[in-house]
């Protein structure tokens, strides 16, 4: 239906020249992983002479490259979970009950939104050092759950008031309780919600590399971003071996992305959009 | 009676749990980071008040002084560079998307992804692309006969080549923020424009810009926020000192170094670092809220 004008033709010029520049890069980063050093310094651009995949063997077996996957895995899922579970009773709270201090309390968190927990590193060193949970995963878990607090409550506070009254209200003439009501009525009807807060806590929680520097020096402890960074220094000169580590790295948020991509855009964007 | 006591005790168990979270990980570190401002440190234990002296020396007295204006300064640069060129970028590729031409969701499912990715993997991999003699980078340009400078290792070129890095990884957050505030534009105010000999530029700096004014809030406040946080990148790309020289040094690494220490001397100096903290708290939140207040203004007016 659309007239084939000049400036369709130049936007549609420009949307291939941009998805070139964004996609290319992880293309020759995937490519390069199956090269040698010879093939990576002298072809850069060409395709893989034969798909080798000694490289990618040697970081999975060399390195402790499994023990930051497995870390990082647990921290997230454990972070999010928890983050999902306090979130949604506080948030439940404050959008179905009326009581006093209510928008008070609301404010309480949202204070939380704006705040940029990494300048608060030092007292939440010397904190973790009084609880003695530095160097420790749980460490880390607490400290993702109250960073993600304030923007959980405050999407699932917005979603929960939206859903109607009157469901609960006829549970409740027929006696269910309050717990009962929440469980088995009105948290069904979240769960849209639930998987944008959670995708995105666990985006920011799984990407994070600030936190574990601060607090984790044990190896077998360290996060996936963290470890890379390791390994990075580690294998130096060897690039294959390199690109081999930043794809494995890269390869699981990627696979969840390409398969989940509205929810990721969606939970990702939250927030900024309303 | 009863009842509503009970009602008390359930509301209490919902909302204690993300209180006390929130309390001792967020407000009381928050409040703690004031307090540590105004004291000397011994190891992990607060030792002497020193009133305002530390603001004083990262403020005004030597070693302290030139360090933190330079750091702020690229600060500047940072923030003025991505909200002109990343998020200009941005702005644009969200008017294509919105024409809705053949593969658009596509595009935007590939110009999100590297939003995804962790900074790290970003960072050591652009890393690698700048290398003077086997990045891709100065290979490329090599092929059109161009000696390509060592990216990173010039003063000239390393902030630069980070923020191009960070335009890379972030440009799909701006763009699918602007493409959904121009969603939201009704057609027939478009159709009219186009009826009206409007053409793309008309379009795009007459009658889109005020209409996705409340998206341009949220992108300016973001990008910020985000700039006067930056750590990660120039951390993995410039190392923790801001190399070349200091070229690259920005408010995040200088914190951490004077909180936390260098590689080579392990020294932590709570105080200066809690005084830093205090003053890019103070300067991020003064700023957003002015800045804010100005652009919502701006907002009902347009």
């Amino acid at each position: 239906m659309k007239r084939l004008t000049l400036s369709t033709l130049g936007i549609q010029a420009l949307l291939i020249l941009n998805g070139v520049i964004m996609i290319y890069p992880l293309f020759i980063m995937v490519l390069s992983s199956f090269k040698s050093n010879a093939e990576i310094f002298d072809s850069p651009f060409a395709l893989p002479a034969h798909f080798d995949f000694g490289n990618i063997r040697r970081v999975w077996d060399e390195t402790n490259f499994v023990v930051y996957l497995a870390n990082s895995a647990v921290i997230t899922a454990v972070s999010v979970a928890v983050l999902l579970v306090f979130g949604t009773m506080a948030a439940y709270a404050i959008a179905r009950y009326p009581f006093r201090f209510r928008e008070t309390v609301f404010l309480f968190f949202l204070s939380g939104l704006m705040v940029p927990l990494k300048l608060a590193i030092i007292p939440l060193f010397v904190q973790l050092d009084r609880l003695g949970l530095i160097d420790t995963r749980l460490g880390l878990v607490l400290i993702y759950v109250a960073m993600g607090l304030p923007s959980t409550v405050f999407i699932l506070t917005g979603f929960l008031r939206t859903l109607p009254g009157e469901l609960e209200e006829s549970a409740r003439i027929e006696g269910a309780c309050e717990p009962r009501i929440m469980w088995s009525i009105m948290l069904p009807l979240a769960r849209p919600a639930l998987i944008i807060a959670g995708i995105q806590n666990a985006v920011p929680i799984w990407n994070d590399f600030f936190f574990p520097l601060v607090f984790v020096t044990t190896d077998r402890l360290k996060t996936l971003p963290q470890g890379l960074s390791v390994f990075m220094g580690e294998y130096n000169t060897d690039w294959g071996v390199l690109f081999s580590g930043l794809t494995l790295a890269a390869l699981p948020i990627m696979l969840c992305y390409v398969l989940l991509s509205r929810q990721f855009i969606a939970g990702l964007t939250q927030g900024a959009v309303k | 009676m009863t009842g509503g006591r009970q009602r008390a005790l359930w509301i209490l168990f919902l909302l204690a749990p993300a209180a006390i979270t929130m309390s001792v990980f967020v407000v009381y570190p928050l409040v703690a980071a004031f307090r540590f401002s105004f004291y000397t440190f011994n190891g992990l234990r607060v030792a002497d008040f020193v009133g305002l002296e530390n603001f004083i020396d990262v403020l005004a007295r030597p070693p302290y002084r030139a360090a933190t204006f330079a750091a702020l300064w690229h600060n500047v640069i940072v923030f003025l560079a991505l909200l002109i060129v990343q998020n200009g970028v941005a702005y644009l590729i969200a008017y294509a998307l919105l024409k809705a031409l053949p593969g658009h969701r596509i595009h935007q499912v590939i110009v999100f992804l590297p939003v995804v990715l962790s900074a790290v993997i970003v960072g050591f991999l652009w890393k690698l692309f700048y290398h003077p003699l086997f990045g891709v980078v100065n290979q490329a340009l090599l092929l059109v006969g161009v000696n390509g400078p060592p990216w990173l290792g010039d003063a000239d070129t390393a902030l630069g080549s980070i923020i191009f890095v960070n335009a890379w990884h972030w440009l799909g957050f701006p763009a699918l923020i602007f493409l959904a505030g121009m969603q939201r534009i009704p057609l027939e105010t478009m159709e009219a424009a186009r009826l009206d000999g409007a053409n793309d530029a008309v379009l795009l700096t007459r009658i889109i810009w005020p209409l996705v004014a409340p998206s341009a809030t949220i992108v300016f406040i973001l990008t910020f926020i985000g700039s006067f946080n930056w750590f990660e990148l120039p951390y993995i790309m410039a190392g923790l000192s801001g190399a070349p020289g200091g070229a690259t040094d920005v408010l995040g690494l200088y914190f951490y170094r004077t909180a936390f220490g260098t590689v080579s001397s392990g020294l932590q100096d709570f105080g200066h670092g809690s005084a830093l903290a205090v003053l890019m708290f103070l300067f991020i939140a003064a700023f957003s809220a002015v800045a804010l207040r100005v652009l919502r203004r701006r907002e009902i007016e347009l």
